[in-house]
């Protein structure tokens, strides 16, 4: 790359969304790197004032075909909160078993056709299948275990309807569930089968001292609730996340970016989950991961792929857990009347915190919501990896340096439908 | 329940599957093709619906042999273009986006290409379309197209594939 010069990628590729990279350079380096997203903002949070109060988790869901499970567990605890409702154990419990079916689906997905095949050699998951059809279709069977769970609690695979405010409308039959058993058995096993594979690939040499953001609970991996916790010590309740946390509009964007603090850049997701929770997986889980490479943190975003596969192996060995345990919920939902106050509901969606807050009046109108998704989130950190990522790597050929930041920026697994949408690369002289 | 749950697994000899979203305008067209089609079927055609993962098309033909996918496409050509894809060839462009956790029908077709999961006679229409905001109502041009569409897949059911 000359001095002075832009690169451009109009249309990230394995990206959901539309959405470009663009690279700044100056003498040689590189002076800012800007992750556009074009997309045209969705307007949810509008579309939900006036609406009822018991509408947010069907509304939210449409928001992200991959993880409506996110949208309608962060909702239903927002709004739950507002009412001054805590749901029972039971519901609790079948609410995580349906998040465990949306986090194997996810990151399935992400780990076998979307990013794998960057390590590979690949440009795409239907060019790995021609080759290895045998690794796409195992991949298929354990995303497919997950859809069980999402039909068989949710009522389908794909925006569930089985959810609401308080609860489920039904319960599924315990019978139901334990048949998914045998099958979640195999996705286990192939889950481990998984996090070696994936271990074993050639990661490029790089790290970034991140700030962390995840939630934290007390005994358990977090899925569907606890306490937000940070690196550097943050440790608050969802009620407090607007104290901390400041979203706000850059140019190049039509997502929102967030800071931390005022001045934080910081990460949600995966590796963040992992890297502050670590100590909350079951012991052979946390072996397993040891064994792969992963240490007490994660700081390589191409090493993401390792945490995803064990959070995949978590999530399966989890809903077996829940199955084996399992007790319908009688009734199936706890009543939930409106008053007039404010929610606020977290959640950790495949791709990380996802925030919902709604103020509700006592007649249950929505007066005001807000919905900050991972996405939005990690906008800088992604820019931050970029800038540092591409500064030793200018001297490459356009189309190499493309194929490296993409590859870079699938190791996020973005979602820029739910953030506003994505991947275009420029690099651009000043 | 909704009508776009899950796609069971189809032992029928024909299938007709209507893809797309009904909360975002255009999006509907395959789904409202669908709902004509099951209205007015022949006998010995079935018909699923697919709301959202198009890689649920992949369990939704398993042991169909002859299959028809109906779906909004959006190549930047007149709303209500109606397109014919035969799966016996690689579609083109227009029914293929970028994207990373959802599939586009040319992807999954693709897939299933390279891992022998094509039915043996896979074809289709794509409509389309101009309006894909959430709670759009779809555009007048999809709507005639719809109607067009349905005349000519159900025109070509009675008349045997």
């Amino acid at each position: 790359m000359t001095h002075g010069s832009r690169v451009k990628v109009p249309a990230l590729a394995r990206v959901e969304g539309e959405g470009g990279l663009e690279i700044i350079t100056s003498g040689g380096k590189v002076t800012e790197a800007r992750l556009d997203i074009y997309e045209p903002p969705r307007f949810f949070e509008a579309m939900l004032r006036g609406r009822r109060y018991t509408e947010p988790p069907d509304i939210t869901a449409r928001i992200c075909g991959i993880c409506p499970v996110a949208y309608q567990m962060s909702a239903c605890a927002a709004i739950e909160n507002a009412c001054g409702v805590t749901v029972t154990e039971q519901v609790e419990r079948l609410r995580r078993l349906l998040y465990c079916g949306e986090w194997i689906e996810s990151h399935t997905l992400h780990i076998y056709l979307l990013h794998a095949p960057d390590f590979l050699g690949y440009d795409s998951g239907i060019h790995l299948a021609r080759d290895h059809p045998e690794l796409v279709q195992r991949a298929l069977r354990v995303k497919k275990a997950g859809n069980g769970l999402m039909t068989v609690i949710g009522g389908r695979s794909v925006h569930p309807v089985n959810v609401r405010v308080g609860g489920f409308y039904r319960a599924p039959a315990p019978a139901a569930l334990r048949a998914l058993a045998s099958e979640l058995e195999w996705a286990r096993q192939t889950a481990e089968e998984t996090v070696r594979w994936v271990a074993a690939f050639d990661f490029p040499d790089f790290s970034h001292n991140y700030e962390f953001v995840s939630l934290r609970h007390p005994h358990e991996y977090p899925i569907t609730q606890g306490r937000i916790v940070s690196t550097s010590g943050l440790d608050i309740t969802p009620a407090h996340y607007d104290e901390r946390f400041t979203e706000f509009q850059v140019p190049h964007s039509t997502a929102l970016h967030s800071l931390l603090d005022g001045n934080l850049t910081y990460l949600t997701g995966p590796m963040a989950r992992y890297s502050l929770n670590h100590d909350r997986l079951p012991p052979d889980i946390a072996r397993l991961a040891r064994e792969a490479g992963l240490e007490n943190k994660c700081h390589n975003p191409f090493r993401s792929i390792i945490v995803r596969a064990i959070e995949l192996l978590y999530a399966c060995d989890e809903a077996l857990r829940l199955i084996a345990s399992y007790e319908p919920p009688d009734p199936p939902a706890v009543d939930v009347q409106p008053r007039r106050a404010t929610g606020y509901g977290v959640s950790e969606a495949p791709r990380g915190l996802l925030y919902h807050r709604y103020r509700i009046q006592a007649d249950g109108t929505i007066e005001d919501a807000k919905i900050v998704p991972p996405t939005s989130q990690n906008q800088r950190a992604i820019e931050a990896d970029l800038r540092d990522f591409t500064a030793t790597r200018l001297h490459l050929p356009q189309d190499q340096l493309t194929h490296e930041c993409e590859q870079a920026v699938r190791s996020y697994d973005p979602c820029i439908s739910c953030a506003a949408h994505f991947l275009d690369l420029r690099v651009s002289p000043r | 329940m909704s009508p776009e749950s899950e796609p069971a697994m189809c032992t029928a000899v024909k299938l007709v599957i209507g893809a797309g979203n009904r909360d975002r305008g255009d999006d509907a067209a395959g789904l409202a093709v669908a709902d004509r089609i099951r209205a007015a079927a022949p006998p010995g055609v079935r018909v699923v619906l697919l709301d959202g993962d198009q890689l649920g098309l992949l369990d939704a033909w398993a042991d169909a042999t002859e299959v028809y996918v109906v779906d909004a496409v959006c190549s930047g050509s007149p709303p209500g273009t109606v397109f014919r894809f035969d799966a016996a060839c690689p579609l083109p462009g227009r029914f293929g986006h970028r994207g990373t956790h959802t599939f586009s029908l040319a992807d999954v077709v693709e897939l299933a290409r390279a891992l022998g999961r094509l039915p043996p006679h896979l074809a289709g229409y794509g409509i389309e379309g101009n309006r894909f905001g959430v709670g759009a109502a779809p555009s007048p041009q999809t709507r005639d197209a719809v109607r067009k569409v349905a005349d000519l897949l159900l025109a070509e059911l009675r008349a045997g594939g």
